[in-house]
């Protein structure tokens, strides 16, 4: 009797605890509301099997607790039951998993007007790098990476000369608009993590990972590194501030650029540059851009 | 339907397996410490499981002191906190776990259940064990190390594990590697014997199809171990390589703290897919023979034959076979090709099907049965509950998109806790209750064992249900302290108290489970022959506990299946599975008329 | 199909035969014999998966081929010679000729030994070449991957000195020694196999891997 007692309150109290409980996602400043939709759709196919399974053991513990004479039924096998299980188990798998694939072929397909910006990780730090006004991020190799040079960036190639670097200070990022995120890192496998966005995804030393999304709220994020990457781990933390896009172009204005940086680590090579325009093209034309498990860009 | 056996089987002649050369032991030595005797081995291997096994439960004690109050215990630095999180989680799943259901169970159970001598290379399984105490006592030794043991997380991903960021790059790692290809290569010993032995040391009258769930949980499981555990050895011993000689298998290019360093050109996800290739069936590797031994006892205590054995049978098989496909769910957010995650989220949800079938016939043993509640019995259905809410939140993990938002938070954590920890750990609990009877010869103490019961049950599951909410919030796994958010609520540092203190309780009801069961050896109550009334062999030897060769002078012969209970027209309501049909005795007919 | 048959049936009916009640092998072979089956699928998925590793490898950066020591060639012939030796003592051992088992395994591990010998010289010629650099990653795979196998030759060359010791104590051939001569050649052969597969894909410097790659279509 105490066990059923205990099953029936197991199945309430969970069911109880997850409509009261305090504890649930975070309001959402992304696209993917899709994701708490097919989470949504989980919780309910999977919370009925859950609460039924439960009610029903705790039905035969009741009903069939031993009694002093009675003997249980003898029933090797009952196809038709068997058979009616396994169909509807099915139907539940479909039903969840039809909505799980949607929404993530949506995830992997990058709309082509999304605009692009680069993270790089390292221990244990974020920086951000911002295309200029040309658009286009420059080539990096992370054989390039020196102390002036932090985000390893090709000093020849003319692309990387307006992009954007942001160093121990706060993304800012424009309302509205898709974004891919260019991931790469320095050293280990960190994971760039938004809450709010829902979104995230490792970054593997050696490649560029990505993926996008288009935030839809304004407002100040935690960014945080969710894939363990050393001692410091749980310090690898940053700021996202969402704004209106004349927001976001009066706070660009005021960053500093790759040649602004060069220039100032050591005058006269910024003139150089421009003499190498050639070969940074080639460089360019480094796939940067692409993001599966591919080799990374390197082309120097 | 009615009860018959032909009569023309009654007195089948036992068959001595010829290639079995009994061993005997001569001195106190060979019969109690260098031991071929699968029993002594089996004991051998749990006491030692169990024995590291409390060492990774006092660090999870630790973490949990962390996350419940933090800036509280000065003694633990974030480096100690990844060094308690990596090596909790590698004992528990390869040096307990998996030691614990192989080594353990499967040693004592498989002679026994298959009505042989004993295994069919003794001396080889004598190695086995030999060989993991010594993976244990390198782990252990990573303890006493300089730098302490690695804090690289268990799934030791490069380049973090061996570079100098991540605590224990010293030796803890080194020691960590050489320790997993010990573990590897004596439990592939160990393994060769447990399957060879299914195949071929069968009693006469053992068909396949007649053995226990529990021998056919364990026989899978060793395969799927055979052939997986070689990809964790190749990924170990390159990781190895990297780490001691220079080589670049998984190093890319890399500048640390500012710093080039000499690697080049390697690939860290090759690592983890080589580790998940091993790591995914792992899981299956803890899973199946608690699933056959859940179904054995449920039976027993449920005095109703397993509902729809075949079933259970192919779902075995069936699991075992896709969970060698499914192994990249771990990685959909690890920068894959993102592709492959259509695949693997298919094959992920189908393995779900015979997963669900499983639970279904536990249920249906149940139903209409004539259920004891007894201890083994009542962690038989904890683990039911906990293994349906670890499955379900497999569903959400498992399914690609929703997994994004999910994947490397407290979820994760609660969910395989669930899944892999508490059900697995409920199942072993439920076992040894269930035969300690049998292998000390004395019983429990029933009240004892009550409230290690209560208490567990109920604590893992106040521990771990919240636990999946602190994942929805946001809160990374793997976090020493989350410190101030603009997400986490002020309330979820009240519910890490809270879960804190009740992880305590629960350690504190552990030792009371061992002191039982200390106690019990010399103070039990002599339990006397197959106290349960079962019907399978392990409960039908010549002495209590079985002797040294199981069987006495003649091994035993099989007439059925290994769950008669009750048959209709049979007076008790069980039938031994080497009672001889003349021995049945049918029922009072007139008992028989009122059915 | 008989496992499927041993696996359709149900138990909980009456069984009829009284044939069925024999113990019932799974598989009709020694336990031995089974067990070395086992473990020999053991050894092929870590053999395919440094394959695939290796495979894998070459797709990223910084790849280079690595030198081919043609001494490679002459080690494969060694080893073939030593699987020859094996099976001479088998096949002699199914005739129960002592004289024959004892030069067949004579054979068989001399010419075993020299492949070692011959492998630890291609070693040795690998790392004095100009700008040798265990980074390397092709190199880093000829040392890994021939290390492996040699360790698995070394433990069939302590099966093999049992078995030898116990030729030569006996005077007739017995079972029990026909069994282990009958392991010894089925465990030489498999490594000879193994190293083929190895040596044709990755050592022998043609680009095989390369052509099976593309092949498959991965390339």
């Amino acid at each position: 009797m105490l066990v059923a007692v205990v099953l029936v309150v197991i199945a309430v109290g969970t069911v109880v605890f997850h409509v009261v409980s305090p504890w649930w996602w975070t309001p959402i400043a992304s696209n993917w509301h899709i994701i708490d939709d097919a989470t949504l759709v989980t919780f309910w196919i999977t919370g009925v099997a859950y609460v039924a399974v439960i009610l029903f053991m705790a039905y035969c513990a009741v009903r069939f607790r031993y009694r002093k004479g009675r003997r249980a039924a003898y029933e090797p096998e009952n196809k038709r039951l068997e058979w009616w299980l396994t169909g509807l188990t099915s139907l539940g798998v479909i039903g969840l998993l039809t909505p799980g694939l949607i929404v993530w072929n949506e995830f992997v397909t990058v709309p082509d007007d999304a605009a692009e910006f680069e993270v790089v990780g390292r221990q244990w730090q974020w920086s951000y790098r911002l295309p200029g006004k040309d658009g286009v991020l420059g080539a990096s190799d992370p054989r390039l990476i020196t102390g002036d040079n932090t985000f390893g960036l090709d000093p020849n190639d003319p692309r990387g000369q307006d992009d954007v670097l942001i160093e121990g200070d706060d993304l800012h990022l424009p309302i509205g608009r898709p974004l891919k995120v260019l991931m790469r890192s320095a050293d280990v496998i960190h994971d760039f993590y938004v809450p709010h966005f829902r979104a995230k995804m490792d970054i593997i030393p050696g490649m560029v990972t990505y993926f996008w999304f288009t935030p839809t709220r304004t407002g100040t994020f935690d960014i945080l590194c969710a894939e363990l990457c050393g001692v410091g781990h749980h310090t690898m933390r940053g700021m996202v501030v969402v704004e209106a896009d004349t927001d976001y172009q009066e706070w660009l204005q005021g960053q500093s650029t790759f040649a602004d940086l060069m220039a100032r680590a050591a005058p006269g090579d910024a003139v150089k540059l421009a003499a190498d325009e050639g070969r940074g093209d080639a460089a360019a034309n480094g796939n940067t851009r692409s993001g599966s498990d591919r080799p990374s860009p390197i082309n120097r | 339907m009615a009860y018959a056996e032909p009569a023309v089987v009654d007195h089948a002649p036992p068959a001595e397996v010829p290639e079995v050369e009994l061993y005997h032991a001569k001195t106190w030595l060979t019969k109690y410490v260098f031991s071929q005797d699968a029993k002594v081995i089996a004991i051998q291997y749990s006491l030692t499981a169990i024995a590291i096994g409390l060492v990774a439960l006092v660090l999870s004690w630790l973490m949990r002191l962390q996350l419940g109050f933090p800036a509280t215990f000065s003694f633990i630095e974030p480096a100690d906190y990844y060094q308690y999180v990596t090596m909790h989680g590698m004992i528990m799943v390869i040096y307990l776990l998996t030691a614990l259901f192989l080594g353990g169970f499967g040693n004592y159970l498989i002679p026994l259940m298959v009505g042989a001598r004993d295994m069919v290379f003794p001396y080889v399984n004598m190695l086995s064990y030999w060989i993991y105490l010594l993976a244990v006592l390198v782990l252990a030794a990573s303890f006493f190390t300089p730098g302490g043991p690695s804090g690289a997380g268990w799934t030791l991903y490069p380049p973090q594990s061996i570079l100098s960021g991540t605590p224990g790059q010293e030796w803890g790692i080194i020691l960590m590697l050489v320790s997993l290809m010990l573990f590897i290569i004596g439990f592939t010993m160990g393994g060769l014997n447990y399957v060879v032995t299914v195949l071929q040391a069968r009693a006469r009258g053992m068909t396949l199809m007649r053995l226990p769930l529990t021998v056919w949980g364990i026989f899978v499981a060793t395969i799927l171990a055979l052939l997986a555990f070689p990809a964790l050895f190749v990924a170990v011993v390159m990781s190895l390589l990297d780490r001691t000689v220079g080589t670049s298998f998984f190093m890319p290019h890399i500048v640390e703290m500012g710093e080039q360093l000499p690697y080049g050109g390697g690939s860290p996800i090759l690592f983890q897919h080589l580790f998940w290739f091993f790591g995914h069936p792992e899981v299956y590797i803890v899973a199946l023979p608690a699933f056959g031994i859940v179904s054995d006892l449920i039976s027993t205590h449920a005095r109703r034959n397993i509902f729809g054995y075949r079933m259970m049978v192919w779902a075995i098989i069936a699991i075992g076979g896709l969970s060698f496909v499914v192994w990249a769910h771990h990685m959909y957010v690890s920068g894959m090709n993102p592709y492959f995650g259509f695949f693997f989220a298919t094959s992920t949800l189908v393995i779900a099907i015979p997963t669900a079938i499983k639970l279904y016939n536990w249920v249906l043993t149940l139903w209409r049965g004539n259920i004891h509640f007894t201890v083994p019995m009542l962690f038989c259905i904890a683990f039911i509950v906990t293994f349906l809410n670890g499955g379900i939140t497999g569903l959400f993990l498992g399914n690609v998109s929703v997994d994004v938002p999910l994947s490397d938070t407290m979820f994760v954590v609660a969910h395989f806790h669930m899944v892999m920890g508490v059900a697995p750990i409920f199942v072993i609990f439920a076992a040894i209750y269930h035969w300690y009877p049998l292998i000390s010869g004395r019983m429990f103490n029933q009240a004892l064992g009550l409230f290690h019961f209560w208490v567990t049950f109920i604590g893992a599951y106040l521990i771990f249900l919240p636990l999946h909410y602190l994942g929805f919030v946001g809160v990374p796994r793997r976090y020493f302290e989350i410190g101030e958010t603009g997400f986490v609520p002020e309330s979820a540092a009240t519910l890490n108290e809270f879960i804190t203190v009740v992880a305590l309780i629960v350690g504190f009801a552990q030792v009371v489970f061992m002191a039982n069961l200390a106690w019990s050896v010399f103070r039990g109550r002599v339990a006397g022959r197959n106290p349960w009334r079962a019907v399978t062999l392990e409960w039908q030897t010549a002495e209590v506990p079985p002797g040294h060769g199981n069987w006495g002078p003649t091994l035993p012969v099989v007439y059925r299946w290994a769950y008669a209970y009750s048959v209709p027209g049979v007076e008790d309501d069980f039938v031994p599975q080497n009672l001889p049909p003349s021995q049945v005795k049918a029922a009072d007919p007139s008992a028989r008329a009122a059915e | 199909m008989d496992l499927l048959r041993q696996i359709t049936e149900k138990p909980w009916l009456p069984q009829d035969a009284v044939e069925r009640l024999h113990a019932e092998r799974a598989i009709a072979a020694p336990a031995a014999k089974i067990g070395l089956r086992f473990f020999l699928a053991v050894v092929s998925v870590l053999f395919l998966l440094l394959i695939i590793a290796y495979a894998e490898r070459m797709r990223f950066e910084a790849w280079r081929p690595g030198p081919q020591p043609v001494l490679l060639w002459l080690n494969t012939a060694l080893l073939i010679l030593g699987s020859v030796g094996l099976q001479w003592a088998r096949v002699a051992a199914n005739r129960r000729q002592i004289d024959g088992v004892r030069k067949g395994l004579m054979i068989g591990g001399f010419f075993t030994l020299a492949f070692l010998a011959g492998q630890i010289a291609a070693w040795r010629q690998l790392s004095g070449i100009p700008f040798f650099n265990m980074a390397s990653p092709a190199i880093a795979f000829f040392y890994l991957i021939t290390a492996l196998h040699g360790v698995h030759i070394v433990g069939g060359l302590v099966a093999w000195g049992r078995a030898t010791a116990r030729v030569w104590r006996a005077s007739a051939v017995a079972r029990p020694l026909q069994g282990s001569v009958d392991l010894c050649a089925l465990y030489w052969h498999f490594l000879l196999l193994v190293w083929l597969v190895l040596f044709g894909l990755l050592f022998s410097g043609n680009g095989n891997i390369d052509l099976l790659l593309a092949l498959c279509g991965f390339r």
